[in-house]
């Protein structure tokens, strides 16, 4: 395997993804709501610190208040706009033949699909930088904890590419964008609830260890755990190595 | 080289695309596929080029079988498929660096890689252009551009010239011809002249066998039944046809009134038939118009060899 492979391909399909008015609709929507939310947050934040100077409620801390939720918005809008990015990953390239060319090239399989994977880790990034205005502001005009900024843009990245791999495997197994992008939304919805079932059945402790957003709370508390970083990352292996398995099969057949 | 062994190929519904085809294509040659559509050339380019598995027998290029090591094939393949695989919303010069960094061609040499390329295949002047706003002719050389960017030992195109007005298609000829010593080029095709232009040798597929393997001499020899003259004349004497059909050498004579013409079938070995077919029409005064053989074409060679 070839960083240099990986690199062409990763860095042709991000320019790629630029070309089409998705990716910046994609960003600009994201943007809007993450804006509200902050400001939403922040006025809540205010309220609140003017209730605490009254007598009223606990004071309130920026990351409680601010970083939290604001992390916990990021990682709920993720998971629905990660598969649209992902969705014409391999599904496009099939209907329109394309794949063909990166087919018949010296590649191995594995260097494709990694490529194309971080293809969209890298549009995640581009999301996460472009809200680093907002830790900015709370710097400039407060006091925030560095540590849950860190850990909490870790944890986030982690999860959306979690998302990524899901959504990389389901385009791979259908010519049909839209196929590809529904399966990847539900399945990631159903890592997000199954938690909910933790409660009530015998399994709940498994159950709850398979949540996605589980693991993400400890890093928006600015705790990095060992366990966590490796679950999300098993998460995202599993999803690469299925879709590596379909694409594969194509070999055989 | 390229040897194709024993190669089958049958889709999980049953159908046989190609069955134990075999054949060996030498370093420097320009080859041939022909054959009607759905006779099995793409899937035996497809194959050949590692983007379909076998179901039987092997493909080997120069000593690598593309099955155990398709790495090493896919280094020497320069391929154009059936459908071009470009990226519309690339510019042409950046899908051709593109191509050729997957194609492993070093950094450095890949600015005069993809110069060659434009150059080779006419299109330095819209090197800037989206490929989506391209003509057809523009995107079938784009996709020949690509299959040619890392100078492969092989060359596969599939179906190269269609879509390519006149002008573009001598263009790509001269290409073609231009590679010849230094690629083994393989082109399919169901535009005969085309072939015939271009290759030295052909390969004609019929319902996924082939049905004649060699060089393009050897086909029309090999189906030449005999030449048919036309005597277009002014007007038809029943004695004259008469005197004619009893001509050493002539097999048949009819009578097409309506163009007042007369086809003649000779066997063409025996000498100074036309000289006496003339004399007979001249005393007959039948009043000769036009005189001329009609030589059996590569089409109709062609659909001979695809009628089973």
């Amino acid at each position: 395997m070839k960083i240099r492979n990986i690199q062409a391909i990763m860095l042709r399909d991000f320019q790629s993804q630029f070309t089409s008015p998705i990716a910046y609709i994609v960003i600009a929507g994201f943007m809007v709501l993450i804006g509200w939310f902050f400001f939403h947050f922040l006025s809540h934040f205010a309220q609140s610190i003017q209730y605490h100077q009254l007598g009223l409620g606990k004071g309130p801390t920026i990351t409680e208040e601010i970083l939290q939720p604001l992390f916990m918005d990021m990682n709920i809008i993720f998971l629905f706009i990660v598969p649209f990015i992902t969705m014409r990953l391999f599904a496009e390239e099939k209907k329109l033949h394309t794949i063909e060319l990166l087919m018949s090239s010296p590649l191995y399989l594995s260097e494709i699909i990694l490529g194309k994977f971080f293809s969209v880790c890298l549009m995640i990034l581009t999301m996460l930088a472009l809200t680093l205005v907002y830790p900015l502001v709370l710097w400039i005009t407060g006091n925030p904890e560095w540590g849950p900024v860190l850990t909490g843009y870790l944890g986030t990245f982690l999860l959306a590419s979690c998302y990524a791999s899901i959504g990389t495997l389901f385009s791979s197994m259908t010519e049909n964008q839209i196929v590809a992008g529904t399966l990847a939304f539900a399945t990631g919805l159903f890592f997000w609830f199954i938690q909910l079932a933790g409660y009530s059945s015998p399994f709940g402790e498994i159950l709850n260890h398979l949540s996605l957003v589980n693991h993400f709370v400890p890093f928006s508390q600015g705790l990095l755990n060992s366990s966590d970083i490796f679950y999300y990352l098993s998460f995202i292996g599993i999803g690469l190595f299925l879709t590596y398995r379909i694409l594969d099969s194509y070999r055989w057949r | 080289m390229i040897q194709v062994s024993h190669l089958t190929k049958r889709f999980g519904s049953g159908a046989t695309a190609i069955h134990d085809l075999n054949f060996e294509i030498q370093p420097g040659e320009i080859v041939g596929f022909l054959g009607p559509n759905g006779a099995g050339k793409s899937t035996t380019m497809n194959i050949i080029t590692g983007l379909t598995p076998s179901t039987e027998g092997h493909v080997k290029v120069n000593g690598y079988d593309v099955f155990e090591n398709p790495i090493e094939v896919k280094k020497q393949i320069g391929f154009l498929p059936e459908h071009p695989p470009l990226y519309p919303e690339m510019r042409v010069e950046d899908y051709l660096k593109f191509a050729a960094q997957i194609r492993q061609v070093e950094n450095a040499n890949i600015k005069i890689a993809v110069d060659l390329a434009l150059q080779k295949t006419n299109i330095a002047h819209v090197r800037h252009r989206l490929i989506g706003n391209l003509s057809k002719g523009y995107r079938q050389r784009v996709g020949i551009a690509q299959a040619l960017v890392h100078r492969p030992q092989v060359l596969i195109l599939d179906e190269p010239t269609v879509g390519l007005d006149p002008k573009q298609i001598i263009e790509i000829r001269e290409l073609i011809q231009s590679l010849k010593g230094e690629h083994i080029v393989i082109l399919s095709s169901h535009i005969l002249p085309e072939v015939t232009a271009v290759c030295e040798r052909i390969i004609v597929i019929h319902q996924g066998k082939i049905v004649f393997q060699g060089s393009i001499e050897e086909v029309l020899l090999q189906t030449k039944r005999g030449t048919i003259y036309y005597l277009k004349v002014r007007e038809i004497s029943q004695k004259a046809v008469q005197m004619i059909q009893q001509i050493e050498g002539v097999n048949s004579v009819s009578i097409e009134a309506k163009a007042s013409r007369l086809i003649i079938g000779i066997v063409s070995d025996v000498s100074h038939i036309q000289e006496k077919i003339i004399e007979i029409a001249v005393k007959e005064g039948m009043g000769i118009l036009e005189f001329y053989p009609e030589k059996m074409s590569f089409e109709d060679v062609f659909l001979q060899l695809t009628q089973s």
